[in-house]
């Protein structure tokens, strides 16, 4: 009898989390490794400066990966960074992959975009490995079978000296869809309505591995809108079991592996499926035959409701708490007790971030919004992911489609998600959006976001309200 | 991580509680892109007016407090969010030693990864040293981490207690990097079996 076959059956976490353990503390912590670490212009020159201050080394610059997103423009990037501390951000980064000799990707560079998406998209993601970056959806890479999460600035800096992290280990969580949705139904509605039954704080403290036929089903850039706004579940990160799917994505990217390397990294990949038998410490089954597109109406992403559903009253809920929390909601988001989603107008439309910007995304809106004219009185703009998916839509006509139909083609970056450049809301306006937070906020001072996916938003930026998009289809 | 080991100075007296880390630098700070230069907002709307003049009418504008080495102040020093620019600020200016009754959580271990000492002691005993600090003829005061002793008013010595771990971190200027750094041996060892299984980690031809 081998070791193997005494072992107690795991989960594709535990045998990640196994694989990654460099030592255990006392204390009930673990030593554990990083494979890969994505940084950022916002929050990584602290870890840098600590670096300097001691006069240490970053400990694989091999692997580490840095490219600048959160602040910069989408509009004439050739022109450069109008404000000034954006740009001493960049600058700074800049200066810190030079002296430090770590991998950059300028800003004009094609391959530029949302660290999310240039992760995946350079074959940095890959099945079975630890990756870390200063940016809580960084959980969006778990669609690889990876384990991958967000840390703090401190922790940056730790990951740059010593490429490990001290951890806990996190419990385990199934989250396990039961049948397949119907056509027009996408990661994000799939997400949101995971995270409107568990609650944001539903994951708390667990890594959440999706199954079932609903989740194989998706695109690799379905599992990765899926895995991204984990977080806003409350877990750290998110997990779809690796399979054929994942190595076509794979194949060829610039990180991947080459040559006899590739069959024996398959091979590997191939192992780390959940064994039969394994347990978890929480299950949650979630029925998503009758899922009907998603929207929210307030200001967590728990706050949401199937598009044919009606904004809710807080007269109807069920404690203080709750009425109190609704109401207030109710009241910066400007709507009325049990108004029906579909007579909500817009004024905006943001079709972007690491949540939604992929080709896919595109492709979903722009065969929505093709030969229509968005809606009289509402601004639309679609910001891809990256400059890898810009030049791909461009090449398939999708830019010609949305400009026609008098969308704005935006250059790639985190934009109006989160606001740090000039793409924000104007207070009181209301907004369709494909990110993944409608805090108070967020989008700009005042603004109103509703959480929506790519071919829901584009919907409603012809119709200037929020439409069945399967509807819309059928005419 | 900067060694703690003994720290002499004036000790400035900020008799406030619930001093939070909104006061101790304001949120127009954080967009900055290093930790030098923090101590200029440490507690800005206490040192400068809205106009940005200096208030001369605060502490740490005031001989000889403008070289303050220690801050004494009331309960729960340190309280709201989790912004390490709080610890950073304060060791920018030059204070590396708050001394009040308590400290608030997060506060307290950000102080700890970046070489800054804090101690509690009854309120009594703050109360004595604050009315040493708020004179400008008796406001030298020494901290022997070692010993575990504050000296002032000359010959007069208190002292303190504090978690043995922490201490021997601040003695030796460990932090987790420094730490974890001592284990540098099981991380090289970890990277030589995860070659052996999965060289294509390491055998990266990429165009970067
Ligand atoms: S797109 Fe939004 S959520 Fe994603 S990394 Fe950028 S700011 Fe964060």
């Amino acid at each position: 009898m081998n070791s193997n076959s005494l072992r107690p059956p795991r989960t594709l976490f535990d045998k990640i989390w196994d694989s990654h353990v460099v030592s255990n503390n006392e204390d009930g912590t673990s030593l554990i490794y990083i494979d890969m670490h994505l940084t950022h212009e916002v929050t990584s020159w602290t870890g840098f400066e600590t670096l300097r201050d001691s006069s240490r080394q970053v400990r694989r610059t091999d692997k580490t990966l840095a490219v600048p997103d959160h602040s910069i423009p989408t509009v004439n990037q050739a022109d450069g960074i109008k404000d000034p501390i954006a740009r001493e951000q960049v600058e700074a980064l800049v200066k810190n992959t030079q002296d430090f000799n770590i991998p950059y990707i300028p800003l004009l560079d094609a391959r530029q975009g949302i660290v999310h998406v240039i992760g995946p998209e350079q074959g940095v993601t890959q099945p079975g490995c630890t990756l870390v970056c200063g940016d809580s959806h960084t959980a969006t890479h778990g669609a690889f079978g990876c384990l991958a999460f967000g840390i703090g600035s401190s922790e940056v800096g730790h990951v740059l000296a010593t490429q490990t992290l001290i951890q806990r280990r996190p419990k385990n969580m199934k989250i396990e869809m039961i049948g397949k949705p119907g056509i027009g139904i996408s990661g994000k509605d799939i997400v949101l309505a995971i995270i409107g039954k568990i609650g944001t704080a539903g994951g708390t403290g667990h890594v959440i591995e999706y199954v079932g036929p609903a989740i194989t089903d998706l695109s690799m850039e379905g599992r990765m809108t899926l895995c991204n706004m984990t977080i806003e579940g409350g877990a750290r990160a998110g997990l779809v079991s690796p399979d054929a799917k994942t190595f076509d994505y794979l194949k060829g990217r610039d990180y991947s592996p080459k040559g006899d390397e590739w069959d024996q990294a398959v091979d590997y990949w191939n192992s780390l499926a959940t064994d039969p038998g394994a347990k978890y410490d929480k299950v949650v089954t979630i029925e998503t035959t009758d899922l009907v597109p998603q929207v929210t109406w307030g200001t967590s992403p728990e706050d949401v409701v199937s598009i044919d559903g009606n904004v809710p009253d807080p007269k109807a809920a069920s404690d203080e708490k709750s009425r109190d929390s609704i109401a207030e909601a109710l009241d910066y988001m400007d709507l009325k007790p049990g108004q029906a989603i579909t007579d909500i107008s817009i004024d905006r439309v943001f079709i972007g971030s690491c949540t939604n910007s992929r080709i896919e995304d595109m492709r979903a809106a722009a065969a929505v919004v093709d030969g229509k004219r968005v809606a009289k009185g509402v601004s639309a703009m679609v910001v891809p992911g990256s400059g890898l998916v810009k030049a791909q839509a461009e090449e398939e006509g999708l830019d010609r489609i949305f400009i026609e139909a008098g969308f704005e083609w935006r250059e790639p970056g985190c934009s109006m998600c989160i606001a740090m450049n000039d793409d924000r809301l104007d207070p009181g306006q209301r907004c369709a959006s494909t990110s993944n937070r409608n805090f108070k906020g967020r989008q700009g001072r005042g603004g109103r976001t509703h959480l929506v996916s790519p071919a829901m938003a584009a919907a409603a930026a012809i119709k200037g309200h929020f439409v069945d998009v399967r509807d819309f289809f059928l005419g | 991580m900067k060694k703690f080991l003994s720290l002499s100075g004036p000790a400035a007296a900020l008799d406030k509680i619930n001093v939070d880390t909104d006061q101790i630098i304001p949120k127009q700070y954080l967009t900055a892109i290093t930790k030098s230069g923090l101590g200029k907002g440490l507690f800005h709307d206490f040192r400068y007016d809205i106009n940005d003049n200096i208030r001369k009418d605060f502490v740490l504008n005031q001989q000889p407090w403008t070289q303050a080495k220690i801050l004494i102040s009331g309960e729960n020093f340190g309280c709201g969010s989790s912004r390490e620019h709080a610890p950073w600020s304060l060791s920018d200016f030059g204070i590396r030693c708050v001394i009040a009754p308590s400290f608030a959580d997060i506060f307290f271990n950000n102080c700890g990864k970046n070489g800054i000492l804090l101690i509690s002691l009854p309120n009594e005993k703050v109360q004595i040293l604050m009315s040493h600090a708020k004179n400008p003829s008796s406001c030298e005061m020494t901290i022997d981490l070692n010993m575990q002793k504050i000296s002032y008013a000359e010959s007069e010595i208190m002292e303190f207690h504090l978690d043995e771990s922490l201490k021997y971190r601040l003695l030796n200027g460990l932090d987790d990097i420094e730490m974890t750094l001592q284990n540098s041996n099981s991380i090289d060892m970890f990277e030589r079996n995860q070659k052996k299984s999965l060289p294509w980690l390491y055998n990266r031809e990429t165009s970067h």
